[in-house]
């Protein structure tokens, strides 16, 4: 009993990271019809942004911390959507799924030669130390992730929810053209929504690196698994992503201990087939109608 | 006329300065993993060996030619790898040295091998020397000489019945996996838990519930060293508290450095180590740090060593003709009084396996120790 709680626990962590990752992933596609396939990349940068800020400027971690947030709301929000998604938007969904690939290759390539191609240890946001959830055991850093990524998924919600701009947003989301005639400026909201996920990857950026250390490759694998989460969660609604970051972090863990490790990576992948197959618009997404 | 002779007299100058230039050096090409996930390994190799090249530079070369190393990155991935040895050979390179990824040294070997240039390798797959090929060499124990000391320390200096296997799924994982499985069945050490994780795996919280649900009396843990370091944090997290053992990468200073505290405790055998009590070996150590403020793990010293192997056996042979090095290092012993820069004394059997003394380590706060010596299984070459 012990262990399918410490596996749940443990993949929770992991899931409330992909969910942040994925629900970016839905953020983006639900107000401008962009997919941003260096999403991994945009995790993986921010924490070389503190680690420069501790190592190189010798700020202590949490000041180098919002210098990477502001560094990451500058270059992955503002100017990703300026000079990459705005110019090439018009000319439909390929050419950015093309140049949002380019930018996750210059970036990881950029950190690889400015800063090290060496895994790098990250700060922990907590001591060391474990605590005993009903014999599991649960490391105060886990506790960190899963507190302040369900802080920050809350958040979000109540901000996209409960307050004004967030329901602009919405209305931007889900029909920009009403939206428009409504007297709601879309381009910025657009805009806000690049700088929110700019804040997200921020945030999973520092939660999972102290885990997985910091290297500029990370961002592969992340991308690519929070991806997945967001397909099988839903696309087109941000609770769906989230839900699919967590299934996932979940599904990943119990496949691994229970299926097989050696297909733990095929277990999603037939997990992605089957939602796919037997619900396109994701377990927790709304099905869309277009037309041609 | 007179305008011409001075054009003709230009234009010789100009087709002899290379010739005179490359009469002068011996190239080297160092084929290695400079970034992907063996980054980390492949810079402790790439740093070591710029550093014995430059020392045999300054001190005069190789039979008075200067070493000029080029260094081709494989990005820690086969096909890649493949073609950097190519564009290594189209340089005509006199040795090529890496990489150290079993995997990419497979399929890139033959390419060496049909262009006769030897290549010493940082690889420790039992395959890598059992396919025949006269051209390539290694600067490590392979598994099948490693697994041997390694399986008898678990039965009596561990004394375990029973263990637990973690491997990566690649060739280096893999061969290592099936050789210290049957040292384990030679030897009646029942493997209770068999795992294979991926190559760059982040999360083990499922493998270490594995091995615990399993219980063994030990596990045995073989993954390159970032994932390394990960498991040994979800080891430590989850509370694992039976002896886990590695053989050399386990103990790596990288993996100590990344893991911090949770790597305390772990044991096992080391090919080779900076805190070998040797004094070639401090000195080396000593070196390294003045040099690149980082201390050597065992891929540096086998970087450093190969370029020292390959001057040792050059000025043997007087010459640079490719052939006779390799049929000269086949069989060649080079101890510290033939040349100091080897750093521990080494042999090489017919195949190209390596063959000296080994040593037992534990981590103990945050430092490798070194709590036995090994003598070498003296195989030979009658």
């Amino acid at each position: 009993m012990s262990n399918v709680l410490q596996l749940l626990l443990a993949g929770l962590a992991t899931g409330a990271i992909y969910a942040l990752v994925a629900a970016g992933f839905a953020l983006l596609w639900q107000t401008s019809r962009a997919i941003n396939f260096a999403q991994g990349e945009f995790v993986m940068l921010p924490a070389f942004f503190v680690l420069a800020g501790t190592e190189w400027l010798g700020l202590p971690f949490w000041v180098a911390a919002l210098l990477g947030l502001l560094l990451a709301l500058l270059l992955l929000g503002l100017l990703f959507k300026r000079v990459i998604i705005d110019p090439l938007l018009p000319q439909g969904v390929l050419p950015v799924v093309i140049a949002t690939i380019a930018v996750g290759i210059l970036l990881k390539e950029s950190v690889k030669e400015f800063y090290s191609a060496e895994a790098q240890p990250f700060p922990a946001l907590t001591p060391g130390g474990n605590i005993d959830v009903l014999g599991a055991v649960l490391s105060l850093q886990d506790v960190a992730v899963l507190a302040v990524a369900g802080l920050a998924i809350l958040a979000m919600q109540l901000f996209l929810g409960r307050t004004r701009l967030g329901r602009m947003m919405q209305a931007t989301a889900q029909n920009p053209e009403v939206a428009e005639i409504l007297g709601i400026p879309t381009r910025r909201m657009v805009l806000y929504t690049f700088l929110l996920n700019a804040a997200l990857v921020t945030l999973a950026s520092i939660l999972i690196s102290p885990v997985y250390l910091a290297k500029f490759d990370n961002g592969e694998t992340l991308g690519l698994v929070a991806f997945i989460a967001a397909i099988v969660g839903g696309f087109n609604q941000v609770r769906g992503a989230i839900a699919g970051g967590f299934l996932v972090g979940v599904v990943d863990n119990f496949g691994a201990a229970y299926v097989s490790s050696d297909y733990r990576t095929g277990i999603l992948l037939l997990l992605l087939i089957a939602v796919i197959l037997l619900r396109p618009e994701g377990l927790w997404g709304r099905a869309e109608e277009r037309t041609v | 006329m007179k305008r011409r002779g001075l054009l003709s007299a230009i234009a010789l100058l100009a087709l002899a300065a290379p010739a005179a230039q490359a009469a002068e050096t011996v190239r080297i090409a160092n084929v290695i993993e400079l970034s992907g996930n063996g980054a980390t390994v492949g810079n402790m190799w790439k740093n070591a060996v710029e550093m014995a090249v430059e020392e045999i530079n300054d001190a005069g070369g190789i039979l008075g030619r200067t070493i000029e190393l080029t260094h081709f990155d494989t990005q820690s991935n086969p096909g890649v790898s493949r073609a950097a040895v190519q564009k290594a050979l189209d340089l005509d390179p006199y040795v090529l040295l890496g990489p150290i990824y079993s995997s990419s040294t497979k399929v890139n070997m033959q390419l060496a091998q049909q262009a006769g240039v030897p290549q010493i390798v940082g690889s420790e797959a039992s395959v890598i020397t059992e396919m025949g090929n006269p051209f390539v060499f290694r600067t490590s124990l392979s598994q099948a000489a490693s697994m041997p000391k390694l399986a008898n320390y678990i039965r009596d200096g561990i004394g375990a019945g029973s263990v637990a296997v973690l491997w990566v799924n690649n060739d280096f994982g893999r061969g290592g996996r099936d050789a210290f499985v049957a040292e384990m069945e030679a030897r009646g050490i029942e493997v209770v838990a068999d795992i294979s994780s991926e190559v760059g795996q982040s999360d083990f919280a499922a493998d270490v519930v594995k091995i615990k649900q399993a219980a063994p009396d030990a596990a045995f843990v073989y993954l390159h060293e970032e994932e390394s370091a990960r498991f040994l944090r979800e080891a430590r997290k989850q509370g694992l508290d039976i002896p886990l053992i590695g053989e050399t990468t386990l103990l790596n200073q990288k993996v100590i450095e990344l893991a911090g505290e949770a790597a305390d405790g772990v044991k096992g055998h080391v090919g080779l180590s900076a805190d070998a009590p040797l004094p070639s070996i401090r000195a080396f150590r000593d070196k390294f740090v003045a040099r690149y403020d980082t201390v050597p793990d065992h891929n540096a010293i086998k970087g450093y060593l190969a370029v020292y192997a390959v001057k040792e056996i050059t000025e043997r042979i007087g010459g640079f003709d490719r052939q006779a090095f390799a049929d000269a290092l086949h069989c060649a012993t080079i101890t510290l009084e033939d040349e100091p820069g080897i750093l521990i004394d080494t042999s090489w059997d017919r195949k190209g396996d390596v063959d000296r003394i080994s040593f037992l380590a534990e981590v103990v706060k945050g430092e490798q120790r070194i709590v036995g010596t090994l003598p070498p299984l003296g195989v030979g070459c009658d």
